[in-house]
């Protein structure tokens, strides 16, 4: 085990203590595909018996579960925007009136480097033989630590009850070798399942292929092993930038710096030590 | 499509994979526009004029698929003198009578086909259309004996019944002249006709720019040909107008033209508006059907199985053996009760009067000539048109019965009505007696879904359905047999047709479920010797066969259900034959000897779907060629043949009695034999194409709760329409009531463009009043893009979107868009319209009884504004 909290890191599953474990799995999800049709959402609160997280209209176009949280753990997100194109077939996406409205399904990342994973003081939050991370309820005491931890706002506590919820990337489907519900669910394949590294070179195709046809715009969001956290086990194949989706641009685990910090830390309180025995040492008899 | 059907639109999404275009002609920006090439903003309810104009710019550029045109469709076909068009009568065709506001159309025919023989012929007089298709939500039942009140005996039926699966019948092969030269060719008249649908008259009336225009015209047809083909896909929601039929037959025409029927790719499918309607309308929960789109026989001219099935016997193609259909039903039904002696039990079937579709019979309920009612899994308080009428409606039975999941508007609104609110009902008033029966769900029950394929699934129960909940089969089953019992040992001739039923099937399970597959296998149809039917190929019509239904024999075939076939994709053909089973015989194409040149061979390698193969003498193919399967291609058939024998070998519409498709329908259709654009009786313009206003045999509702916005009036400047959202399921009964869908789409809603909201003062999220000289209804406010200012003529207009899904019951509720739809319809199929005109203000409604003020006054400035057309219109109420 190599306990780093940052940086490249090939194996997640064995790095977490599992001899023998299946590959990791993760989610692509394809935005380009998506219809919005939220089958994912229904799906997932269906099979993980999620409950319904309130009954009002946002205003925000079809988006009223707005992000995700303790009670929506697959949200899609619905974005509308002028693009200044001339009436002409353009390729994929690209309404000839100069109109678009990229929908996206949101889910947690499975980070390679799970900072709440890192900071859970309970032993809640646990990284699964597929390399997911899952929280166990019947663990978690509620003291909230992983809520600030996640750079991506995803874990959340449940008002009422305390304790934090998340996907589990259907971790009781994964166990009997069923796909997650969303996954399941998706009518356009939006949302494939499977081996990371299969999924990665999968996007990486996908996203030649979009170039190819001229949508230029085409990138993909938390492939890359070498990011912030280490690479996502759920990524996405975006069509505009990520803030335009509600996702931060730069993710980088917060727990990054804790080794760097922690020898601070104790660099200082050495010196305060130094500084208090020198107190003592230089006293004047 | 993906807002709607989002699981069928994976196959549209695959097929762009795969490079197809795809192209959405909607008012609304909606998440299938998100997905297309091209989104098309369109003025609702102007699609003839869209449609009319590809057809002329197909005719006008030579663009058809000429070989296909000449031998398949009735293009050379040359129609009588007596014809007269739209452009020589204002807006009208020939035999048009505004006394009566229907059309004779004898002056429609071939020349020299004199009118059929008067005897059997059923009915030339009174046009209606095959396969009618009114999309209500799964069957209501008319319960009460009654035939539908004085009132509605003037609206006689509009017969779309009466042609049946056949198609209508023409007397005989009319001439044809091949080289289409002939002034009174179908083609030369078509040209005619559709001159005037021009790229600039498409600007002026749907709001689409010409250049818009041509980018999906030079899509269109460069897509189709011997090598390509395109598919028109629409959700039933283009059948919701007053001219419903002919704006599927504008599609019609242009798919024919263009040589994109029975072929691979091709076609026009319905998405029906939820699981099975296909199945519903095969065998019918409509008035005017017998299962397979037998007509439902007529009290003044069918008083025996002769005159009944007398019409067909003669006419060409397979419809030419209905009486081989009629009689194997009636054994079906009434088992060895029926004899050759008795005439099969033909007298026990129930007749037609009138016309005694769903909105006649509501308005018979307000007249007190319907006693009682059924809903079956429909919620017409929140999901028909007018619901102010329904609801009156509803409160004037003696008694309703209510099968549903949740108790519905339908069932509860006798304490909490609209019209409760303001007076306009009194709860101590009503005297209707609800009787609410749960229901199970699909899941808790066996079944077959029909799809707009005609492919039947099998899905299976999955669990016992909880509590009182049944199935629709079990509680009509124990209904009849509780019914049977208690007429048990009557010797009133009156009460034989129910004890003489068949009605025995076997039960199972903890709720004696009955066996929903022996129902099957009775629909199917058994032979002499009790073994299940492969084909209705073997249905006789001496009494030896029985079949439920007979354009599903074969799907019991082998005494296996093949309609719970679920052999995967990869394992078998790209047409995939093993999964599920499709009527008729299994084919996936209708028609598809068109899939193959004259000759027999395909129009191209890529497109070789079915063909000629003549060393073995039989029609082969990737699917079940739908074509007598030795009859070469070259076969004429002899003088006076009739049924099957008289289809000629290039003659691929089988079922049509010329075996060509109709370009021109010259018999078959109440509102002419041409689609023609007319406006929606409620339009903020006039017609800019002819001088008649409004179809003019749309059949229109005269009530005083059915008052129209006047053409025009500057007090309803706007256009709405009504639409659904993925998120919930029609009238809401089976989504308003559960958290997961309610908290998707929690609110009514009305979506405005940022123009409309600058112009009222309306704000995103906000409050605003949609107004008709119906009522006032109220809904937050989007604001947004998707919905376009359309630029019509000089002006720009504005058009508001209503989703329909909200009623007063469930963990979302809100006020009924179908509160504000006018009641008008369709003279073939007696649809409603879902398009109007209304005005919007910001903030709520006036509740109580100052909501019938608030319309009144609407009522009263836009008499007004009517009396004085250059009168100045105030934009506050």
């Amino acid at each position: 085990m190599s306990n780093s909290l940052a940086g490249r890191l090939d194996d997640v599953a064995g790095d977490a203590g599992y001899h023998d474990h299946p590959p990791r799995m993760g989610f692509f999800t394809d935005t380009s595909i998506c219809i919005g049709c939220k089958a994912c959402e229904v799906a997932c609160k269906e099979w993980n018996q999620v409950p319904e997280d309130g009954i009002s209209l946002s205003g925000m176009s079809y988006d009223n579960s707005l992000m995700l949280g303790a009670d929506t753990w697959r949200h899609v997100a619905f974005v509308e925007k002028t693009v200044p194109t001339e009436p002409a077939i353009t390729g994929v996406d690209q309404a000839a009136d100069g109109l678009q409205w990229l929908m996206a399904s949101d889910v947690c990342k499975h980070c390679t480097h799970a900072a709440c994973l890192d900071v859970c003081p309970t032993g809640s939050l646990f990284r699964t033989e597929f390399g997911t991370v899952v929280v166990q309820e019947d663990i978690c005491n509620g003291c909230g630590y992983c809520v600030p931890a996640c750079p991506y706002g995803v874990i959340d506590q449940r008002e009422d009850d305390g304790r934090v919820f998340k996907c589990t990337l259907c971790y009781d489907r994964l166990s009997v070798g069923e796909e997650p519900a969303c996954a399941k669910a998706c009518p356009t394949d939006s949302i494939q399942f499977g081996e990371l590294s299969e999924l990665r070179q999968r996007a990486e195709h996908r996203v030649a292929e979009l170039h190819d046809k001229g949508v230029d715009v085409a990138r993909l969001y938390g492939q890359d092993p070498d990011d912030g956290v280490g690479g996502d086990g759920a990524f996405f194949l975006l069509l505009d930038d990520a803030e335009v989706y509600g996702l931060p641009p730069d993710p980088v685990v917060t727990t990054r710096d804790l080794p760097a910090m922690w020898r601070h830390v104790g660099m200082a309180a050495l010196g305060l030590v130094g500084a208090g025995i020198a107190a003592f040492i230089g006293r004047p008899r | 499509m993906a807002e709607c059907h989002p699981v069928g639109f994976q196959w549209v999404m695959e097929a762009k994979a795969r490079g197809a275009t795809l192209i959405h002609v909607d008012p609304r920006f909606t998440r299938t526009s998100a997905m297309a090439d091209i989104h098309v903003p369109i003025r609702a309810g102007t699609d003839i004029a869209f449609l009319g104009a590809l057809v002329n710019h197909v005719l006008l550029n030579e663009l058809d698929f000429r070989e296909y045109v000449v031998a398949y469709t009735n293009a050379a076909s040359i129609v009588g003198e007596d014809f007269k068009d739209t452009e020589e009568l204002g807006g009208v065709f020939s035999g048009f009578d505004p006394d009566t506001g229907k059309y004779d159309s004898s002056s429609w025919q071939y020349e020299g086909v004199t009118e059929a023989a008067a005897a059997g012929q059923r009915d030339p007089s009174l046009p209606g259309t095959p396969g009618s298709d009114e999309d209500l939500e799964s069957g209501a039942a008319e319960s009460g004996s009654d035939s539908a009140g004085s009132e509605h005996e003037a609206h006689e039926a509009g017969r779309s019944e009466t042609a049946g699966s056949g198609g209508p019948t023409v007397g005989s092969k009319p001439p044809r002249d091949e080289t289409l030269q002939h002034p009174r060719c179908v083609y030369q008249i078509l040209k005619r006709h559709y001159a005037r649908y021009t790229p600039e008259m498409v600007e002026r009336v749907c709001g689409i720019s010409q250049a818009q225009f041509a980018q999906v015209a030079d899509v269109l047809t460069r897509n189709s040909g011997p090598d390509r083909t395109a598919a028109f896909c629409y959700a039933v929601g283009w059948t919701q107008h007053s001219v419903g039929v002919q704006n599927i037959r504008t599609a019609a025409i242009l798919q024919a033209l263009l040589g994109n029927m029975g072929r691979p790719g091709g076609g026009i499918m319905a998405l029906r508006g939820h699981a099975s309607i296909q199945g519903s309308t095969d065998i019918p929960t409509l008035y005017n059907l017998l299962p397979g789109y037998i007509p439902m026989p007529h009290a003044a001219h069918h008083e025996d199985l002769d005159s009944f099935v007398a019409a067909d016997a003669g006419s060409t193609g397979y419809w030419g053996n209905m009486r081989d259909y009629a009689v194997s039903l009636l054994k079906s039904y009434w088992g060895d009760a029926a004899t050759a002696d008795n005439d099969f039990c033909f007298d026990y079937l129930p007749r037609l009067t009138g016309d005694h579709s769903t909105y006649p019979t509501v308005l018979g309920q307000i007249e007190g000539s319907v006693k009682g009612y059924f809903l079956v899994g429909e919620n017409p308080a929140v999901g028909s048109s007018n619901g102010k009428l329904q609801r009156l409606g509803l409160a004037n039975l003696d008694w309703l019965v209510v099968r549903d999941f949740n108790l519905i508007e339908s069932a509860t609104f006798w304490k909490d009505a609209p019209e409760i609110a303001t007076g306009e009902l009194v709860t101590e008033d009503i005297g209707t007696e609800v009787f609410f029966l749960p229901a199970a769900a699909h899941t808790e029950k066996s079944g077959s879904f029909t799809n707009t394929q005609r492919m039947l699934q099998w899905h299976h129960k999955a669990v016992e359905p909880p509590g009182d909940c049944r199935s629709d089969l079990e509680f009509y089953y124990d209904l009849g047999k509780r019914m049977r019992a208690s007429l048990a040992g009557s010797t009133d001739e009156l009460d034989r047709p129910l004890l003489d039923l068949t009605w025995d099937y076997p039960e199972h399970g903890p709720t004696d479920e009955p066996s929903a597959e022996a129902v099957l296998r009775e629909i199917n149809g058994v032979g002499p010797d009790g073994a299940a039917l492969s084909s209705y190929t073997e249905l006789k019509d001496d009494g030896s066969t029985a079949c439920g239904c007979w354009i599903y024999c074969g799907v019991y075939a082998d005494e296996t259900n093949q309609a719970a076939r679920r052999k995967p994709g990869q394992e078998q053909s790209w047409v995939a034959p093993e999964w599920g089973w499709a009527w008729p015989a299994n084919r996936r194409i209708l028609y598809n000897r068109a899939s193959a040149d004259p000759d027999g061979k395909p129009w191209s390698e890529r497109k070789a779907y079915v063909w000629w193969d003549a060393e073995q003498g039989k029609w082969t193919g990737h699917d079940v060629p739908d074509f007598v399967v030795d009859r070469p291609p070259d076969y004429e058939p002899p003088e006076g043949a009739t049924g099957p024998d008289a289809i000629g070998g290039r003659d691929p519409f089988v079922m049509q009695t010329d075996g060509k498709a109709w370009l021109f329908a010259p018999v078959g259709l109440a509102d002419g034999p041409m689609p023609t654009h007319y406006e929606p009786p409620e339009s903020p313009v006039s017609n800019s194409m002819y001088e008649q206003q409004n179809n003019p045999a749309r059949e229109p509702i005269e009530r005083p709760e059915n008052p129209l916005n006047p053409t025009g009036s500057p007090v309803f400047p706007y256009v709405f329409t009504s639409y659904r959202l993925t998120e919930h399921h029609t009238a809401g009964g089976m989504s308003r009531s559960l958290p997961y869908l309610a908290e998707l789409q929690p609110e009514m809603f009305c979506e405005v463009s940022p123009r409309l909201a600058q112009q009222r003062g309306l704000i995103n999220g906000g409050w605003a009043t949609i107004v008709t000289e119906r009522t006032a209804i109220e809904a937050r406010v989007l604001v947004t893009e998707r919905v376009r200012s359309l630029r019509i003529g000089d002006r720009m207009l504005e058009q508001v979107g209503l989703p329909y899904h909200w009623g007063g019951n469930g963990l979302t509720t809100g006020d009924s868009t179908n509160d504000l739809v006018n009641l008008t319809l369709d003279p073939n199929v007696h649809i409603q319209g879902k398009v109007g005109t209304c005005d919007v203000q910001p903030g709520r409604r006036p509740v109580g009884p100052a909501l019938i003020a608030y319309v009144e006054r609407y009522r009263q400035r836009a008499a007004e504004a009517a009396a004085t057309p250059s009168g100045t219109e105030g934009s506050h109420a």
